[in-house]
């Protein structure tokens, strides 16, 4: 679903993706994982084609960003903790908006699934700006969901989420991993929660990808207890774990 | 790629402006109050210089048919801008950019939704001064086409402008575009001739699109007629701002795209 090769950012001298390449398959929930700066959401705003690369390529579901944007994009949708919906729009009026951009048929009733599906049948006229956080997240994944994406890119996507409702979404995106002819990208600072959802994961440092794996059997290969532990030996350690 | 799945895209721009309407006062009330005062002050005023006149030229008509055609340009220029900050306010970039929409299609969806507010405030300025002041506005003609036309497209090219500016400098910039018309207004000859102005401000004067269409209507309202050659001086000029709007709205779009400002707006800047 998604192929990114050799791709690179630079501001100037500063160096924020170093060349990174990875994939991600149908039905993979892969993680995206690291500290802060190690240029996750640069890659993830590559890949949603609101920052250009330096060199590299992205190419979702055999679309090349660089010469399919729209096409890409189509297929493609993301929800993200810095990227909430429209406060002065109620909920049904922001997914309306967001189905008519990412051209969903049969709108209208996809909508209502969406709505019953993340729990939002309640607040359909409530504008979203009046949500808790956590209501504000069911809503940005009903919209990500519109379009039955084939890439699903989710930048901490349960951040603000109760741990009930956040166990409630990771099963909700495991279904849709598993159900549908796509791939998930997921970041998130939650060791636990990645280990749940995650078939592979890959820790990002500096801009570079520095280990790739199962996310169960890789902190073992470091010789590490936990994924967390692993977690800060990247963070604050990461030429220890280069080759 | 469909014409009919860029419609719906537009469709989609045009349909969340509606819906904010729709939903508050606040952004409907000032579509017209200003416009209004407008008239009603003016209004008064050219009844004020007709008592003074020796009631051989009517100001009716000279003045309030002026500040309605400016103020048509002046709309036309907010419809565009003020959807632009709707984007702004709600910190909507990357949802809107990251979806399929093309820059083509966004920037349509609000000029029409200009052309749709501009046209309706028209029509109540137009009601309000007949109503209450007896102008006479269609005495112009059939060159209220043409006028309108040339206004409603430099309104337009200084609001894409005007959003190029936001883009590139950030939510702050804001205040950079309110003033635009006032600053434009003394060159556009809205009120007097270009004649009235001195020699050097004449050549700037000529530059600015509007002001062949307020000589034009003068010269309609006084029996002279408009001349062929201003009108398409002003065809031409109105022509390239739109054009180089366009171009610096692009620009802008593309740097913010490879700096990564479009991710990062509310920090106004990255460089």
């Amino acid at each position: 679903m998604l192929v990114v090769k050799g791709l690179g950012k630079r501001y100037g001298f500063t160096v924020a993706l170093d060349g990174i390449s990875f994939q991600v398959g149908c039905h993979e929930i892969v993680g995206l994982l690291g500290p802060n700066g190690a240029g996750k959401t640069t890659t993830i705003n590559i890949v949603l084609s609101v920052l250009e690369p330096s060199f590299g390529r992205v190419i979702i579901d055999g679309m090349d960003i660089a010469t399919h944007r729209r096409e890409a994009l189509e297929r493609t949708n993301f929800t993200a903790v810095y990227a909430p919906l429209p406060g002065n729009l109620t909920v049904w009026q922001n997914l309306r908006v967001f189905a008519m951009l990412y051209g969903v048929p049969s709108a209208r009733a996809r909508i209502e699934a969406l709505l019953h599906e993340y729990d939002l049948l309640q607040f359909r006229n409530t504008k979203c700006g009046l949500l808790s956080s956590g209501e504000q997240t069911r809503v940005s994944l009903a919209k990500a969901m519109l379009n039955q994406p084939r890439l699903l890119l989710l930048d901490e996507p349960t951040a603000s989420l109760d741990p009930a409702s956040a166990r409630e979404i990771r099963s909700r995106i495991r279904e849709f991993a598993a159900q549908n002819e796509a791939g998930v990208l997921w970041t998130s600072h939650n060791m636990y929660e990645v280990s749940e959802v995650c078939s592979r994961v890959l820790f990002v440092s500096h801009g570079k990808i520095l280990l790739e794996g199962d996310p169960k059997t890789l902190p073992a290969e470091y010789g590490k207890e936990s994924l967390e532990d692993l977690f800060v030996t990247v963070a604050r350690e990461p030429l220890s774990l280069e080759d | 790629m469909t014409m009919g799945a860029s419609l719906r895209r537009v469709a989609a721009i045009l349909l969340r402006l509606f819906y904010l309407l729709r939903g508050s006062s606040a952004r409907v009330v000032p579509l017209f109050a200003w416009q209004a005062v407008d008239i009603v002050l003016w209004g008064f005023i050219s009844r004020y210089l007709n008592t003074l006149s020796s009631a051989r030229f009517n100001f009716i008509p000279a003045l309030l048919g002026a500040i309605i055609l400016w103020d048509f340009l002046v709309r036309a220029l907010h419809g565009v801008i003020v959807a632009f900050f709707e984007d702004v306010w709600s910190r909507n970039f990357l949802n809107i950019f990251a979806a399929p929409i093309a820059i083509s299609e966004y920037l349509t969806g609000l000029v029409l939704f200009s052309v749709a507010t501009s046209v309706v405030v028209l029509a109540v300025m137009v009601v309000l001064a007949t109503a209450a002041f007896g102008l006479q506005f269609f005495t112009i003609g059939v060159m209220l086409v043409p006028f309108l036309l040339l206004l409603f497209l430099f309104g337009v090219a200084l609001g894409i402008f005007g959003a190029a500016i936001v883009l590139r400098w950030g939510p702050a910039a804001e205040w950079l575009i309110w003033p635009l018309p006032a600053l434009l207004s003394p060159l556009a000859c809205v009120f007097y001739p270009l004649s009235a102005l001195p020699g050097w401000l004449q050549w700037v004067a000529r530059l600015v699109p509007p002001t062949y269409v307020f000589e034009g209507m003068r010269g309609v309202l006084e029996g002279r007629g408009t001349q062929l050659t201003p009108m398409l001086i002003c065809t031409a000029l109105t022509t390239l701002a739109l054009l180089a709007a366009c171009r610096a709205f692009l620009r802008v779009y593309r740097h913010a795209v490879r700096t990564g400002l479009i991710a990062r707006y509310s920090a106004e800047t990255v460089s």
